[in-house]
């Protein structure tokens, strides 16, 4: 009994003492972004598609020009360092037939989602074992993957 | 109920050893803090602090940043002083940071943070900073935890009573510690009273971009200006200064500076000021004085040398200084958060005067003056008296106040702090501190709204309290509790360089604000390579400017060819990361500056000049991924005037030399 009544009032104490964690404002805090985040529990419904914000894409033919030359300047400035056009692998994988062998949805959410991706979804964690280098987060937006994926579709060969 | 009993026992043990350690003298390290002190400061591994504190680095010249309650150091922001670690003040982007009016100055002596208010309180936009030595200002911005701009003050002998802001942070002010001949004027030091001068500089700080700018100066009376606070609430409008050696001595102050009963509290009523500067009273002088921005989107720094003052002296221009008597050389100069009441600290009084600011002001209108200083009128000390401390301590130096009408403050001698109410001038409590305590700092304790919650000494000695390290040792500050009656020590943590002043503000005030990268989008550097078919290198006569790019795990170009002996090789190295917390760094061989760190998305430069042939290996500095150590290239250095063509490239194996590898 004396023992329960200290340990009652010394967990008071704790609980009265820890400061509380100071709010991140409107971002999410680290963990949010790096644990078990409100996607967490992302829909496994269809592994092919990765795992994020990114459902479904409706994919247009002819391809969108204007797409094509924002998602080419997108990727010499923040993709061209490890990624190539062809097939070799430099510090990531080469681009070449990536839309035929990838949902775009699964491209996409592998772009803007990076962390959680390589954390969960088996087929990026393979890249991963074989590149040994974590993709980095380069903070893309939906829209810019978008244009990204336009501009891997023309790399294909696709008109 | 034998339960009961025990625990009550149990209770009364614990009140009777609080009594008796609390009446205990200091006695050294083998006096701990007691009871639940260590959950108090315990911060859970990935929990956040309640608090950033910034304390003053004094003769590093740098920022420190703190959490409290844990103690733990976060950051050194490099204000004043070169910091090789970043590079800042060698490379190409911060050299311009330390020039002044003498030319590059790479060290300097910061004493008292200000951050910044807004209606009296803390807003979580700067924090501003002084160097004692060469007299400068500098705003570092509480989002990217940099110095974004120094100001170097003309006329000013020593900028130790400096900076403290105005309620909305409408001016910075810096006084002169030392009084000085106007002009660089070369005059015999005997002539101190005929010529030596003192200066107030008002720093304009633009609302919206921070921007600093010498609004005016005040020409003042000949001696030493310590310290400084705004008014706040009524008294806005108005600031108090400490001033000592109003005997006007210039030599063994020590003892020639001390003898007077009493020196001043300098009453300036700055909206008076601003009148005459409006009616174009004020004069202008011909001078020089850098200054230093930084721009975050170029992410370099410009100086510009200025030629210009506007000088209102107090001596012509009525109404705008009073002289408020103060027991023996005042050091602290502190404003309660009511606005209303001044505390003055002097360092050699047997009592602490506070003075009410509607009394000085009822004293100005009835004209209440014992005398005059060259012309100034000096109040009646009485007619300005809201009372006296009585029996405080020994050498009272600096006041800081809580959100319950409490003030502390800290005595040098004694060693102590101190707890009085403000209104009533009673005192409450005493704790010792280890050793000679200088500064203390409450959470928004000079402000009008304090947070209270703590006291944080910084002490001058710290002699027996942590594991010796030779004759130097560490420097420390100590956490206590005061949301209760007593003062209770909880924590003592060491500090970097010797802490001076600090400020502490909440966490959520500035956490939601901090930059995680630099957006490449957003670079303007004239040098970055946006992507990395943008790297490259170009010759400019001697000149070699290589535009390289890093990303996990390499950089590019990493083969460079066709440097010679005598040119000057320029790495512009542009970080194309896009994520937080991954900066890359850039070092060569022989290099005698330093080392670059560059953080994601920006570009930063580091100068190399060849000093003989030879292929020289260069290299990232800041461990970033699995194949850091793989992130590294080569430079070939040939003879001057030799014809080795300019080349470069990344991943390109030329053929293999017969034999290679064998």
């Amino acid at each position: 009994m004396k023992k329960l009544i200290i340990t009652i009032i010394s967990l008071a104490l704790l609980a009265a003492c820890a400061p509380d964690k100071p709010k991140m404002g409107e971002d999410e805090s680290y963990e949010e972004i790096h644990g078990k985040s409100k996607n967490a529990v992302a829909e496994i419904a269809d592994p092919t598609k990765g795992l994020g914000q990114v459902k479904s894409v409706t994919l247009n033919t002819p391809l969108e020009q204007e797409r094509i030359g924002r998602g080419k300047a997108i990727y010499e400035m923040k993709c061209s360092a490890c990624h190539k056009l062809d097939d070799m692998r430099v510090v990531g994988p080469g681009w070449k037939d990536i839309t035929k062998k990838r949902k775009p949805e699964w491209i996409m959410n592998m772009i803007t989602n990076v962390d959680m991706m390589l954390d969960q979804d088996p087929e990026a964690q393979k890249l991963l074992e074989l590149c040994l280098m974590r993709m980095p987060n380069q903070n893309v937006s939906i829209g810019d993957a978008r244009d990204i994926l336009e501009f891997m579709r023309q790399n294909d060969g696709e008109k | 109920m034998k339960t009961k009993a025990n625990f009550f026992q149990l209770l009364l043990i614990l009140i009777g050893s609080a009594i008796v350690f609390n009446s205990c003298k200091p006695k050294g390290p083998a006096d701990v803090a007691m009871g639940d002190a260590a959950s108090k400061v315990y911060v859970a591994p990935g929990k956040y602090d309640e608090f950033y504190n910034f304390v003053s680095g004094g003769f590093n010249g740098q920022m420190s940043v703190y959490g409290i309650p844990s103690g733990r150091l976060f950051r050194i922001i490099p204000a004043f002083s070169v910091n090789p670690e970043s590079g800042y003040g060698f490379s190409e982007e911060t050299k311009p940071m330390l020039n002044t009016s003498h030319g590059f100055v790479p060290w300097d002596d910061l004493h008292h943070p200000a951050l910044s208010t807004t209606k009296g309180e803390h807003d979580g936009r700067w924090v501003f900073g002084n160097a004692n030595n060469t007299p400068r200002v500098a705003r570092i911005s509480l989002k990217t935890f940099r110095t974004e701009e120094i100001i170097e003050l003309p006329n000013s002998g020593g900028n130790h009573s400096s900076p403290f802001i105005t309620e909305n942070t409408e001016y910075v002010v810096a006084g002169t510690r030392f009084s000085v001949p106007m002009g660089n004027k070369d005059v015999p030091i005997s002539s101190y009273k005929e010529n030596f001068k003192g200066s107030i500089s008002f720093i304009k700080v633009d609302p919206q971009t921070g921007r600093l700018s010498i609004a005016f100066q005040l020409r003042t009376p000949g001696f030493n200006y310590d310290l400084s606070r705004a008014g706040k609430g009524p008294s806005h409008g108005w600031f108090f200064f400490s001033c000592y050696n109003t005997e006007q001595a210039y030599t063994l102050l020590e003892v020639n500076a001390s003898q007077k009963d009493k020196d001043f509290i300098m009453a300036v009523n700055w909206k008076k000021a601003e009148e005459y500067l409006a009616q174009g009273k004020g004069k202008k002088e011909k001078t020089r004085y850098a200054h230093n921005v930084y721009d975050e989107k170029t992410h370099s720094a410009t100086s510009t040398i200025e030629e210009e003052v506007t000088i209102l002296d107090v001596l012509e221009l009525p109404d705008i200084v009073y002289f408020i008597p103060c027991p023996k050389s005042p050091h602290g100069c502190d404003v309660d958060p009511s606005g209303e009441y001044i505390v003055g600290s002097g360092k050699l009084a047997a009592v602490m005067p506070v003075f009410s600011f509607s009394k000085i002001q009822a004293a100005i209108a009835n004209k209440d003056y014992e005398s005059d200083f060259s012309g100034i009128p000096v109040l009646k000390y009485e007619s300005a008296l809201h009372g006296e401390v009585k029996k405080p301590g020994l050498g009272p130096l600096h006041t800081e106040f809580d959100e319950k009408g409490n003030a502390y403050t800290s005595f040098f001698v004694s060693s102590e702090i101190v707890k009085w109410n403000v209104k009533t001038l009673e005192v409450l409590d005493r704790v010792p501190t280890y050793y000679s305590i200088g500064h203390l700092s409450v959470p928004g304790g000079p402000t009008a709204k304090p947070h209270g919650k703590y006291v944080i000494a910084y002490n001058k000695i710290t002699k027996d309290r942590y594991l010796p390290t030779g004759p130097e040792l560490t420097q420390s500050a100590q956490l206590y509790d005061i949301s209760g009656d007593k003062m209770r020590l909880l924590l003592d943590f060491p500090t970097t360089g010797e802490p001076h002043y600090a400020e502490a503000i909440p966490a959520s005030l500035v956490q939601p604000n901090s930059v995680k990268f630099y957006k490449i989008e957003e670079n303007q550097h004239p040098y970055a390579a946006k992507g990395e078919g943008q790297a490259r290198v170009e010759r400019k006569g001697n000149q070699v400017h290589v535009y390289m790019t890093a990303i996990r795990s390499h950089l590019t170009p990493d083969n460079i060819e066709g440097v010679k002996v005598g040119d000057e090789v320029y790495f512009h190295v542009t970080n194309l990361e896009q994520d937080w917390d991954v900066p890359h760094g850039f070092a060569i061989r022989g290099a005698t500056n330093a080392e670059i760190l560059i953080m994601p998305g920006e570009t930063q430069t580091l100068k190399y000049k060849p000093e003989a042939t030879g292929v020289i290996p260069f290299y990232c500095t800041d461990f970033c991924s699995a194949l850091h150590q793989e992130m590294s290239g080569y430079l070939r250095v040939s003879p001057a005037g030799s014809n080795t063509p300019l080349k470069f490239s990344t991943g390109v194996i030329e053929s293999p030399s017969p034999g290679a590898g064998r």
